[in-house]
């Protein structure tokens, strides 16, 4: 059996990855969004892993809870993006940039 | 009782709030609705108090003290609005809102035409608001707040005609000189919560009695009692508010207001805030013998020197604020004697009489077309007989004729002085004597100069001359009664019968009312045997001399003028004051100014300081808004390294 | 576990708020030309009988439903009947601005109305999977409705920045709840409460620790997790700023009164240290760049940065007082925001009245509106005798009686510089000329909602003390 800290480690990475998405990518507010979808997936493999290791069912029900909230999530992150889109013609990360100071 | 207690300054705060915040939004509310909304609200607090009278006198009472809201505790202090309810407070509670009525009713007249109608009922009743608060404090937060609020609405008031220029320097005037007086009440109220600890003015009362012995250095090497100096700080307050010489010179000048003004607040209620406080501190005061003197000398000499002034003064209203300063006196006199019972009683029957002159004054002046000046006017008794016999009954009583009201408070005076045995009774007593005299001439010459003696003023103004409309006599009327009845009715109880209860404390061996109490066999008696005094036929011959100089011998005045130059040139000029304030004070002070302000402000604090500071926080401000780039990753970025740190920190804690 | 009838009574206005949500949703669609009307005063109607609800059945004492999932408890009722008020004192405001600008249709309040039952959900969470669901929910509202001006540039942008930011911080706060999980094995904010206090070494514990301060942090916006603030404020239109800037205020509130207090209160003296440090960073950066702000959303939004150092503050004492002081400053300065916020959404209802200048005379234009925001500027420095003045000083005394003098020192004079930029609107409305002479309309309704807000931030600096005692009792 693969042991607690494997699955640890895994979304632990996969964490970092997904943060480093967000704050490295400056070209496609579409990467933005796909990090933060793999940040939740990232809770979810915690959640699973420590619900499998305690043998307490709460997590598994969590995951099903934060998958939902993740859809609903997606569909408004598209939904503005779609906005943004329509009123600039790009999704360049680097051309929000009209308020500041 | 709570609830009629408080009734009373929220009833004319509600008029005020209505008449003054939807008369100024909603135009649409009218003038009547404005002035109803004021009078109803002090009419109510008028009932009120005559309940709360009732119930202290008649109804057996106990007296009330206690909070009615906790603002805050602090360090043990408690900050809160409460309300000491005695005879005292029933008393002046109950003057105030009766001669606030009247002035509410006569604005209705007065201020017929002016198109800042909405807002003079807001201000008057918001004035009355201010003062209830302050009377029936019982805490000296409270009591600065209602000292301070009556101070705001009587500068408006003075500059209520804010397009004059005259009216302008007037209420500036009134408030830098009444700052001057406040600077010395906040030092005594600080030093009362630096000793006592308490606000409240039971737990001060209680505690003072063992603070007599503490001293404090003044100066270094120079010690005096904490209680005299408390007292006198709190006199540099009243003498303020209440016009004492030399913080004297604001008050003739605020005449600069409407008349019903002049007629509530420098004359029968706000100039008296001082009065009232110096009797509400008696158990303070009664402490200190050397704070006592000091009341009393200040209190002469306004009492005399400023009767003078009056002689000299062509404007009527002039006439009766150097006569409400020279009354204010006579009351400072009292409390100075200890008999602080005989101040409250002239400071009641002196708001009557006084109101009433001013108001008549006042009736005058409409009739005449806002003139003020007396060497326009003259038989006016034919044209105005309500305004001439309330006015009448006014300076009579003002002068002490027995039988009126203002003979009984002013009597006491004269005769408390006399039995009083400290330091400066002597000196008072002359001074008080004197100014008898002093007040029946100038009082009937204003009153010949009005209504009798040759018609002055232009044709025009002579053909439109007729009485005030009844919303100006009716109050007339209604004053005029008490002028005349109220010292007869109230005296015994109130100097006599020890009616004060605990609200007034005296050391029995300052206690001079005592001693007139023997001689005291009922009112009429009182005043049959005042023929055989001084003051009847010092009075009298004040009468006389003004009616032979101003009615039948006109010369003989310009006679006097050249004869005492000296004196007519001083008093002309007020004795200087003005322009040593003028000159010596406010120029030194300019001048001390301008060098502390090229120095201190100029160099140091705006240079280095204030614009040093504010320049850097604008230069910090304006390189640190530049952190906020407007790129989402430096955003996230930011979040990370937040986060980043607060791990590190937290596992750090581990190791 | 079964639950009976009278523990769904215990939720009532949740669950009314969410039918009546759908409902508007519906009526909406097919209601014909005035559709905002029907909405507007649907969405009132869902709000008032929702209070109807809360304050018919308010609780004495605790009850938990549903396995204590869901806390029925004084400070829930006080905290939800706050936020109830204010989004009817929102909806007002929002009214005219809305149809002025033509974004008159059901969203908004539907929207509003799912942010209210999300932090209602919130408010009442007495575990992590509740108290995320009603995170989430007012989180995904607030995203939709700062895109509600679909045509505008900024609120596009901003409804971006906000979204990638919030979706971020939430990841964070979930993966320290799923930490939290793993090391106490529950979801139980009372389980996690006495694992905490057992064992307040736990690596893993304070690693979670830092995780879900992120999300506390990021909700109230306490520097280094502000930045969304401005740009929010800024870009969103004057009715979403409203909404944004009031209600959820109190819903952080209480994130981090059941969270960290109730649930991580054994770790007190780990988070106050974090705390001490975001409530410095907030109260300097957003007092001092406040200053250099000329449009006044923006310069709202620092300002709430900075009073949201003070709130934190409260939190930092760790002490009765210092809970009951928080929430007092918490429900005050969503009263104050939603007043200032407010008086912007009347100015903007032809344009987007944002820029300082255009406040410029507003005294000559609108007296009364002037002087409802003189009371509120004075209030948000801290003037006495407004509400602002007392609820610095409560929190300042809190603080002051745990020894961090220094704390109250360094606030004190951070909003003594702050004074100066509330100063300059109140100059800016009564000492410029007006940039028009056309005098503002605020309207009967806002009008008379603006009055009541205002003097209710003036009558409770005078009489503060039965709210303050009432927040003392429900934190105790």
């Amino acid at each position: 059996m693969v042991p607690l800290s494997h699955y640890l480690i895994l979304s632990a990475v996969l964490f970092c990855i997904a943060v480093a998405g967000v704050f490295l990518n400056r070209k496609n507010v579409i990467v933005l969004l796909m990090a933060i979808e793999l940040m939740l997936l990232a809770v979810n493999t915690n959640f699973v892993a420590f619900s499998r290791y305690l043998g307490d069912t709460t997590g598994q029900v969590f995951v099903f809870f934060v998958l939902t909230v993740a859809a609903a999530e997606a569909a408004i992150g598209l939904a503005i993006l779609v906005v943004l889109f329509r009123n600039r013609r790009s999704i360049n990360v680097d051309d929000l940039d009209r308020m500041k100071g | 009782m709570r609830y009629v207690y408080l009734g009373i300054p929220l009833a004319p705060l509600a008029g005020a709030i209505v008449a003054g915040l939807f008369g100024a939004f909603w135009p649409r509310l009218g003038r009547a609705a404005c002035h109803w909304a004021a009078i109803l609200g002090v009419a109510v607090a008028f009932a009120l108090s005559l309940v709360v009278l009732w119930e202290q006198t008649l109804g057996g009472g106990e007296p009330w003290n206690g909070a009615i809201y906790t603002w805050m505790v602090s360090d043990g202090i408690r900050f809160e609005i409460g309300f000491l309810v005695d005879r005292l407070t029933a008393l002046m509670v109950t003057t105030v809102t009766f001669v606030s009525l009247m002035v509410h009713i006569y604005t209705i007249g007065y201020m017929h035409d002016d198109p800042g109608y909405r807002r003079f009922f807001a201000y008057i009743a918001l004035f009355t608001f201010s003062m209830l608060m302050l009377v029936m404090s019982n805490n000296f937060l409270q009591l600065f707040f209602g000292w301070e609020a009556v101070g705001l609405v009587s500068y408006l008031l003075i500059g209520f005609w804010f397009k004059r220029e005259t009216a302008i320097y007037a209420n500036l005037k009134a408030f830098l000189v009444n700052r001057v007086g406040d600077f010395g009440f906040v030092l005594g109220i600080a030093a009362i919560l630096a000793y006592f600890h308490s606000l409240d003015y039971a737990d001060v009362f209680t505690a003072a009695p063992m603070a007599r012995d503490l001293t404090i250095e003044v100066l270094p090497g120079l010690e005096w009692p904490v209680i005299t100096l408390i007292c006198l700080l709190l006199f540099v307050g009243a003498m303020g508010k209440s016009a004492q010489v030399p913080l004297h010179v604001w008050l003739p000048d605020s005449m600069e207001g409407p008349t019903p003004i002049s007629a509530l607040i420098h004359a029968a209620t706000m100039v008296t805030a001082g009065i009232f406080m110096v009797a509400r501190m008696s158990p303070l005061y009664e402490l200190s013998e050397t704070a006592l003197s000091v009341v009393l000398v200040i209190g002469a000499v306004t009492a005399f020197a400023t009767g003078l002034l009056g002689l000299v003064q062509h404007d009527i209203k002039r006439v009766i604020a150097y006569s409400t300063l020279s009354q204010l006196g006579y009351m400072t006199v009292a409390l100075g004697a200890s008999a602080y019972a005989a101040a409250i009683f002239h400071l009641m029957t002196h708001a009557f009489f006084k109101a009433l002159l001013f108001l008549a004054a006042g009736s005058v002046i409409i009739a005449l077309h806002h003139e003020q000046d007396m060497r326009k006017m003259g038989g006016l008794r034919r044209y105005m007989p309500v305004t001439y016999w309330t006015a009448l009954i006014g300076s009579l009583a003002l002068i002490g004729t027995p039988g009126f009201s203002g003979f009984y408070s002013k009597e006491h005076i004269i005769e408390a002085a006399h039995g009083a045995s400290r330091w400066g009774a002597e000196l008072a007593y002359w001074a008080v004597l004197a100014g008898v005299f002093v007040t029946a001439l100038y009082t009937f010459r204003m009153f010949f100069l009005v209504f009798h003696g040759r018609e002055r003023m232009d044709e025009h103004a002579r053909a439109h001359l007729r009485e005030s409309p009844k919303v100006v006599t009716v109050p007339l009327v209604l004053l005029a009664i008490p002028s005349v009845a109220v010292g007869a009715l109230t005296i015994e109880p109130l100097l006599f019968g020890g009616w004060f209860g605990e609200a007034i404390r005296v050391a029995p061996e300052h206690d001079v009312l005592a001693g007139l109490a023997a001689h005291f066999h009922g009112a009429w008696a009182y005043a049959l045997h005042a023929v055989r005094t001084p003051p009847f036929w010092l009075a009298a011959a004040g009468v006389l001399t003004a009616a032979v100089v101003y009615l039948w011998r006109p010369a003989l005045a310009g006679l006097a003028v050249r004869v005492a130059r000296p004196l007519y040139l001083a008093l002309v000029h007020k004795y200087w004051a003005d322009d040593f304030n003028e000159i010596v004070l406010a120029g030194g002070a300019r001048r001390l100014g301008r060098l502390l302000w090229q120095v201190g402000d100029v160099l140091v604090i705006d240079g280095a300081m204030v614009n040093g500071t504010a320049r850097l926080v604008g230069m910090v401000a304006a390189v640190a808004r530049h952190v906020q780039t407007g790129y989402l990753y430096h955003y996230a970025f930011a979040m990370l390294i937040g986060l980043l740190a607060m791990t590190s920190w937290l596992l750090g804690l581990m190791r | 576990m079964l639950s009976t009838l009278s523990d769904l009574t215990l939720m009532a206005p949740e669950l009314w708020l969410a039918a009546m949500a759908c409902v508007v949703l519906v009526a909406d669609v097919y209601a014909g030309g005035g559709r905002g009307t029907v909405a507007y005063l649907l969405a009132q109607l869902a709000l008032l009988g929702g209070m109807w609800l809360l304050l018919a059945d308010a609780v004495p004492a605790p009850e938990a439903l549903f396995g204590g999932a869901f806390l029925r408890d004084p400070l829930a009722d006080v905290l939800k009947a706050a936020v109830l008020v204010l989004t009817v004192a929102v909806f007002a405001y929002a009214r005219g601005y809305l149809q002025g600008r033509g974004l008159d249709r059901g969203e908004y309040y539907v929207l509003g109305l799912f942010g209210v039952l999300g932090m209602m959900v919130l408010i009442s969470a007495g575990n992590l999977l509740t108290l995320y669901l009603g995170l989430e929910l007012l989180a995904l509202s607030l995203y939709a409705m700062v895109a509600l001006h679909r045509d505008s540039l900024e609120a596009s942008e901003a409804a971006m920045k906000y979204f990638v930011l919030g979706a971020l911080a939430s990841g964070m706060m979930l993966y320290g709840i799923s930490l939290l999980y793993g090391v106490t094995g529950s979801l139980a904010l009372d389980v996690v409460a006495r694992a905490a206090a057992a064992d307040a070494s736990d690596p893993v514990m304070l690693l979670a620790l830092a995780f879900v301060i992120v999300g506390v942090a990021f909700k109230l916006g306490a520097v280094p997790f502000h930045m969304w603030i401005p740009d929010v404020y800024h870009g969103a239109p004057a009715a979403v700023a409203l909404y944004v800037g009031a209600a959820p205020k109190i819903a952080g509130f209480a994130l981090a009164m059941r969270l960290l207090v109730e649930g991580l209160g054994g770790l007190q003296a780990e988070w106050a240290d974090m705390l001490v440090v975001l409530a410095v960073l907030s109260i300097a950066i957003g007092n001092v760049v406040a200053i250099a702000q000329t449009n006044i959303k923006r310069m709202l939004g620092y300002s709430t940065i900075s009073h949201i150092g003070f709130l934190l503050l409260g939190l930092i004492a760790g002490t009765r007082d210092g809970y009951g002081a928080a929430m007092f400053y918490a429900l005050t300065y969503a009263l104050m925001a939603a007043g200032a916020f407010g008086v912007v959404a009347i100015m903007s209802r032809r344009s987007e009245a944002e820029l300082l200048d255009d406040y410029r005379g507003l005294n000559a234009r609108n007296p009364w509106l002037a002087f409802m925001m003189l009371i509120l500027m004075f209030s948000m420095a801290g003037v006495p005798p407004t509400v602002g003045f007392y609820a610095k000083l409560t929190v300042l005394k809190a603080v002051i009686d745990v020894g961090a003098l220094w704390l109250a020192v360094v606030a004190v004079a951070f909003s003594i510089v702050g004074a100066f930029y509330y100063l300059r609107v109140v100059k800016l409305m009564y000492f410029d000329e007006p940039p028009e002479e056309a005098a503002v309309r605020a309207g009967l309704q806002a009008g008379t909602v603006l009055s009541a807000n205002g003097l209710a931030v003036l009558g409770l600096g005078l009489l503060p003390g039965a709210l303050l005692a009432l927040c003392l009792q429900v934190v105790g």
